[in-house]
């Protein structure tokens, strides 16, 4: 399976990758925007995405649009601060499976990806 | 206008962000009333713009040793002058971002300018007040500053 990181911040881009400990994650791409990540999908086509939502040049709500636009199957899971109730349903009404606020411990990120790759793996069968 | 309870919510932030991502408690001092031409920075600072319901800044702002040993404490083999510059940032965007538990989804928050030494301008009213926050974390010293309308 392959996965998507998005995130303007770096350390937050490294953290993910460094602290997920799921074998079902083969390949994993990052993109520092939504205009950037909406490329790196197109040319990997990833299954599994983490969105955060505050990011320079496309927000991560329209790129949440913009990738279930291009794939409805993709699993997202949103990491933001953003830690109202209304942000988390707006994420999800725009096509994410699931949210996680910052700031995030490690076994947090890793269950949250198990249930998104669970749900991957049924949306294919 | 700044309430307690406006500065009791970044006070809880700022102590889950270190707690959750560090798993070391900060102490925080008496909060302090500053007009915003006064803040005085330390060596990197973390800006977000606040708009919407409520108008103004929030900024974290630490000495470099200190963001050195938080780039180590979340998991970094080696520090960078790129993860130090981040880091900051981060720290900023968590906090502010975390106050809209408590403020909604009208307290709007930008992307995180930072900066190295002295900003030209916080970007304030010049009859705008701030609290500074005094606080450290692994011994290091560090300010978090709201300013709110």
């Amino acid at each position: 399976m392959k996965m998507l990181i998005v995130d303007d911040s770096l350390i937050i881009r490294r953290k993910i990758e460094r602290e997920i400990n799921l074998p079902e994650l083969k390949e994993i791409y990052t993109a520092s925007n939504g205009q950037e990540a909406v490329e790196v999908f197109t040319a990997h086509e990833p299954e599994l995405v983490t969105m955060d939502l505050t990011m320079p040049r496309m927000d991560g709500t329209e790129c949440v649009k913009q990738l279930v636009a291009i794939n409805p199957d993709t699993v997202i899971l949103v990491i933001s601060a953003l830690a109202d109730r209304a942000t988390a349903i707006k994420a999800v009404k725009y096509g994410a499976y699931g949210f996680l606020c910052k700031p995030f411990t490690e076994s947090e990120i890793n269950e949250a990806l198990t249930k998104c790759i669970a749900f991957s793996k049924e949306l294919r069968g | 206008m700044i309430t307690e309870r406006d500065i009791e919510v970044f006070i809880d932030g700022i102590k889950h962000y270190f707690r959750t991502s560090t798993e070391i408690d900060i102490v925080v001092e008496t909060p302090y009333l500053i007009s915003a031409d006064e803040i005085s920075v330390n060596d990197y600072t973390g800006i977000i713009g606040i708009s919407g319901e409520r108008k103004g800044f929030v900024l974290v702002t630490a000495p470099t040793v200190m963001l050195r040993y938080l780039v180590l404490s979340l998991g970094e083999k080696a520090v960078t002058p790129d993860l130090v510059h981040d880091v900051i940032g981060e720290v900023a965007n968590t906090i502010s971002g975390n106050a809209r538990r408590s403020f909604g989804p009208g307290f709007m928050i930008s992307v995180p300018l930072i900066v190295q030494g002295q900003p030209e301008r916080i970007g304030a009213a010049k009859d705008t007040n701030g609290y500074v926050i005094p606080s450290r974390w692994n011994t290091f010293p560090f300010q978090l500053v709201v300013s709110l309308q």
